[in-house]
């Protein structure tokens, strides 16, 4: 997935007397280019509209749907599960935050610090990919088990106390509470984070650290002032790759955590696979797309990163 | 306080050895309990040591069976998304045309949507057409998602290669098919097998989508989500771990021969 | 390896031009005759159709109008795997999957030819790369890369041999080797070479013929000293080399010689020297370069012999760099007159802010429209 970061490499300004002619084979972009779009047009954006359009049926599956324009189904849909929603904008951008503090240190450590151990790290930061993410998650039970070592330290260190006045855990245990789902979704999307931040750390000419240095910049501010800001590009992109999957993530809600701690994925995939109630969950898929673009958008112009894809 | 100036030196590479520490921690208890000989149904406490498990991988009733059609659906995923990608990308790197922003966007947005909603919209229209759920609704969902990821990362690759590469061997008297076989396609490969690969893992650990869509066929990734409802066998674990290794000798491999082909050279 | 005299390695371009589609003509119509064997350069400052032009003799790029012709063929609109011409590439478009070797085998290999293996290291002896052969592009130096893009295409023994910029990506030192081992290549294969480049120098080291062009025309061809000594246009005297051009009225038309009032002076120029359609009362663009110039100290000046244009002035500024020591001086014709003197016997009075005369021989003086430009071509050397 580091790819998606990748900004495309700064095309050399184009001399007029260089820029290739392309007369003959006026249509063969469109050719190249129809069976793919055709493909995501078909399986990608008209499943859109009928979603949408399913979203504002009636009826039942004895007797089929409707196109009624029964909107009152989106009102149902919030005010029934705006507690989901808020948890999953909640759940991810925490792990999104943790996936950031975390995630910055590694990358930093392989782009300047690694030395001949950079491919190893890179490697073993690539590698977990290919192990299922189903049994790597299942593997988080083993580890945050109520009577294993980790559990009993934190309890030892009386860690647990303070998570259980402030919510996260309850009844000195990890598993099914909203810590295990936010640390089970930070380890599945941190390569996320790390593959991007990597990339624009890599782009850093590594004399701007000598220069700050020389400037007077101590290593903090050297920091503050010139690698952060020059990262951002990787922060931007390695936060969405984050924090997207994450708010619509059921998986890890649902291994890790309880009923307590269901997201709005577990609820969408109950409704559609389990009650069969179409209408509420496809208008609960809506606006969670819906939001999901709206913040994305709000926070790419924010960020004054429009170049990002 | 040497000490302290130590560890100010190197709080960076802690930090960032523990980050690592954090991401590859659950690979070994994968690979610690696929030697495990659990009492119950499942395989999440520790009991005793077997390598019963690795004697028999296949021993799980479908498991094998799941394991064989996510690898058929891997494949031809990987296939049809290289193809179609990377004629996408080739038409938006060489070609001006119309409706280019167009394109772009409808490249981009299935990366930036969370996958539930593409599940779940794509059912809607599986269900609206009649269509039967099964391997091909399976395979239909895992090209298109995997399109986007082949596209981004062959365009890549194309647009940073020297426009004169090809203008040189249709100058040294290449045709235009022999000027993509012999200078275009060998340029793009490195650019080309990365989506490959990346589609290859995507569409192979896929779930969710997968979940939606799959009527009653069973992946690999959704016979573990049933197991961990029903109970984890050992040798989910196995397969796990050997994954895990492959990759791992696999890139291994591929880096010392480049540098051994590098030295010889030099 | 010499072709035969039959006249198929001419390029004859005629009524040649580019329009792009987004309007902007990178070539005016334009005539050239390029002959058999010369070797040929096309120089001007970057964006002035020079690249345009050898693009469209390579068959790269479609002419909106006009003939490309090889002798008697007419290659317009052939595309460039069928013509018998090559090129070497800007920063030399090396493919970089394969070795040396496959690299010079390539073309040979496309027109089916089986046994490549005599030919490819009988050219890689001739550029000096025999031991390089199994190395990849990337492994080799800046010079090295040069002269397998430079094989490369003279393996196809091509009618005619492109270079664009073959040089640019190299330092000092390695261009003026590489300019020598060019020309000598050249000398012994014998073919025509068409040369682009935007170095003054290089052009004229190299080339038997030069073009130079602006603004997608070409301002004035001819062998590089005639270019020199008599531009026609300041762009063309400007841009090779310095000049210092004056702005002058027309006195009288004396026989073979013009004589013209300029800053209260009198300067002449002998009429086949100048461009210029000349009137009396009419202005002219008086040049003279800066090495043809004398300086004597104004206390010195009864020593001057006759005959000879005089300027005065004082001395603004003074470098001395080894062979000769470049001088500015203030004149009431011109502020910032250049003048180069060879450092044979110094006169230690000439310091900033001596009295100075300047003469030299009306024989070198050349003469200009005034319509022009004064300053055409001084910065788009600079930039290039």
């Amino acid at each position: 997935m580091s790819t998606l970061t990748e900004a495309p490499p700064p095309l050399a300004p184009a001399e007029p007397e260089q820029k290739p002619a392309r007369k003959r084979g006026r249509f063969t972009p469109y050719w190249l280019l129809l069976p793919g779009i055709l493909w995501l047009v078909v399986f990608f954006a008209l499943p859109m509209i009928y979603q949408a359009s399913t979203s504002v049926q009636q009826g039942s599956l004895e007797q089929g749907y409707k196109v009624t324009w029964h909107f009152a189904t989106y009102w149902h849909a919030l005010t029934e599960y705006w507690p989901q929603f808020l948890r999953s904008v909640f759940y991810a951008a925490a792990a999104t935050l943790l996936c950031l503090v975390l995630g910055y240190p590694l990358a930093y450590l392989i782009a300047f610090r690694a030395g001949r151990w950079k491919n190893l790290i890179m490697i073993l930061v690539i590698a977990p990919f290919f192990t299922s993410f189903l049994i790597r998650t299942l593997a988080w039970k083993t580890i945050l088990a109520d009577n294993g070592p980790v559990v009993h330290t934190l309890n030892s260190l009386h860690v647990l106390d303070l998570t259980d006045w402030l919510g996260w855990t309850a009844g000195d245990r990890v598993l099914a509470t909203p810590l295990a789902v936010v640390c089970g979704l930070t380890y599945n999307f941190l390569p996320f984070m790390i593959l991007p931040l990597y990339t624009s750390l890599e782009r850093i000419d590594g004399r701007l650290h000598e220069a700050a240095g020389d400037l007077y910049a101590k290593p903090w501010t050297t920091f503050r002032k010139v690698t952060f800001p020059l990262s951002m590009p990787g922060v931007v992109s390695g936060t969405l790759l984050t924090f997207i999957p994450a708010a619509g993530d059921y998986v890890n809600a649902e291994l890790l955590g309880s009923t307590d701690t269901r997201m709005i994925g577990n609820v969408i995939q109950t409704q559609f696979l389990r009650i069969l109630d179409y209408p509420t969950a496809a208008a609960l898929s809506f606006i969670l797309m819906a939001a999901i673009l709206a913040m994305v958008t709000l926070y790419i112009r924010r960020s004054g990163t429009e170049d990002l894809v | 306080m040497p000490f302290v100036n130590w560890l100010k030196r190197r709080l960076v590479v802690i930090a960032g050895l523990l980050t690592l520490a954090y991401l590859l921690l659950p690979n070994v208890i994968v690979t610690v309990f696929s030697f495990n000989k659990p009492k119950g149904r499942f395989n999440y406490e520790w009991q005793q040591f077997s390598t019963d498990a690795w004697k028999d991988p296949c021993g799980v009733a479908d498991m094998c069976g799941s394991l064989s059609i996510s690898l058929q659906i891997a494949v031809w995923a990987t296939v049809g998304a290289t193809l179609l990608g990377t004629m996408i990308s080739f038409a938006l790197v060489r070609y001006r045309f119309r409706a280019r922003g167009a394109v772009n966007s409808l490249i981009f947005l299935p990366m930036a949507m969370p996958e539930v909603v593409m599940a779940a919209s794509l059912l809607t229209l599986f269900l609206n057409m009649g269509a039967q759920l099964g391997f091909y609704t399976i395979l239909i969902a895992h090209i298109m998602f995997c399109l986007s990821f082949v596209v981004t990362a062959v365009k890549a690759r194309v647009m940073s290669m020297d426009p004169r590469l090809e203008e040189a061997a249709r100058d040294l008297y290449a045709g235009p098919l022999q000027t993509f076989l012999r200078v275009t396609l060998p340029i793009a490969a490195p650019g080309i097998a990365a989506g490959a690969l990346l589609s290859f893992a995507l569409s192979f650990d896929d779930f969710i989508i997968t979940n939606f869509n799959a009527g009653s066929t069973v992946t690999f990734p959704m016979f573990v989500w049933g197991s961990a409802q029903r109970g984890t066998p050992v040798q989910i674990n196995v397969i796990g771990t050997a994954m895990f290794l492959a990759a791992v000798l696999l890139v291994l491999a591929s880096m010392v021969i480049t540098n051994r082909r590098n030295k010889q050279k030099a | 390896m010499k072709t035969t005299p039959d006249n198929s390695g001419d390029v004859r371009l005629s009524g040649i031009s580019k329009t792009y589609d987004n309007g902007f003509t990178a070539v005016h119509p334009l005539d050239l005759t390029v002959p058999e064997g010369s070797f040929f350069a096309l120089l001007g400052a970057s964006g002035c159709g020079k690249t345009t032009t050898l693009r469209m003799i390579a068959g790269l790029e479609d002419p909106s109008s006009g003939t490309v012709r090889l002798g008697d063929q007419d290659v317009t609109h052939l595309p460039p795997y069928k013509r018998p011409v090559n090129t070497v590439f800007q920063s030399y478009a090396l493919f970089p999957h394969l070795d040396i070797f496959e690299n010079v085998a390539f073309g040979l290999r496309r027109r089916g030819i089986k046994s490549v293996k005599k030919q490819v290291e009988e050219m890689l002896e001739l550029v000096q790369l025999g031991e390089q052969a199994r190395k990849k592009p990337h492994q080799l130096s800046g010079g090295q890369q040069q002269r397998v893009a430079v094989a490369r295409a003279l393996i196809n023994h091509p009618k005619v041999l492109l270079l664009d910029e073959p040089l640019g990506a190299l330092d000092l030192k390695l261009r003026r080797q590489m300019q020598l081992e060019l020309k000598r290549i050249q000398t012994e294969v014998g073919i025509t070479f068409v040369h682009v480049t935007h170095d003054q120098e290089e052009a004229m080291t190299m080339a038997d013929t030069v073009a130079v062009m602006n603004g997608g025309r070409v301002e004035q061809l001819g062998a590089p000293t005639d270019l020199y000594e008599n531009p026609r246009t300041t762009f063309v005297a400007n841009f090779l080399g310095t000049s210092n051009l004056i702005e002058a009225e027309v006195d009288t038309v004396n026989g073979d010689d013009i004589v013209l009032k300029a800053g209260g002076g009198k300067l002449v120029l002998p009429e086949a020297r100048c461009s210029a359609r000349t009137t009396a009362g009419g202005k002219v663009l008086v040049g003279i370069r800066p090495e043809k110039i004398a300086l004597t100290h104004a206390d010195d000046a009864g020593t001057i012999p006759e005959g000879r244009n005089r300027i005065t002035g004082k001395i603004a500024d003074a470098s001395f760099i080894g062979v000769s020591t470049q001088y500015v001086i203030d004149t009431p014709v011109c502020d910032e007159f250049a003048v180069y003197v060879q450092n044979v016997e110094r006169d230690g009075r000439l310091v900033p802010g001596a009295d100075v005369v300047l003469h030299w021989s009306p024989a070198h003086t050349f003469g200009l429209d005034a319509a022009q430009d004064i300053d055409a071509g001084i910065e788009e050397e600079a930039a290039a």
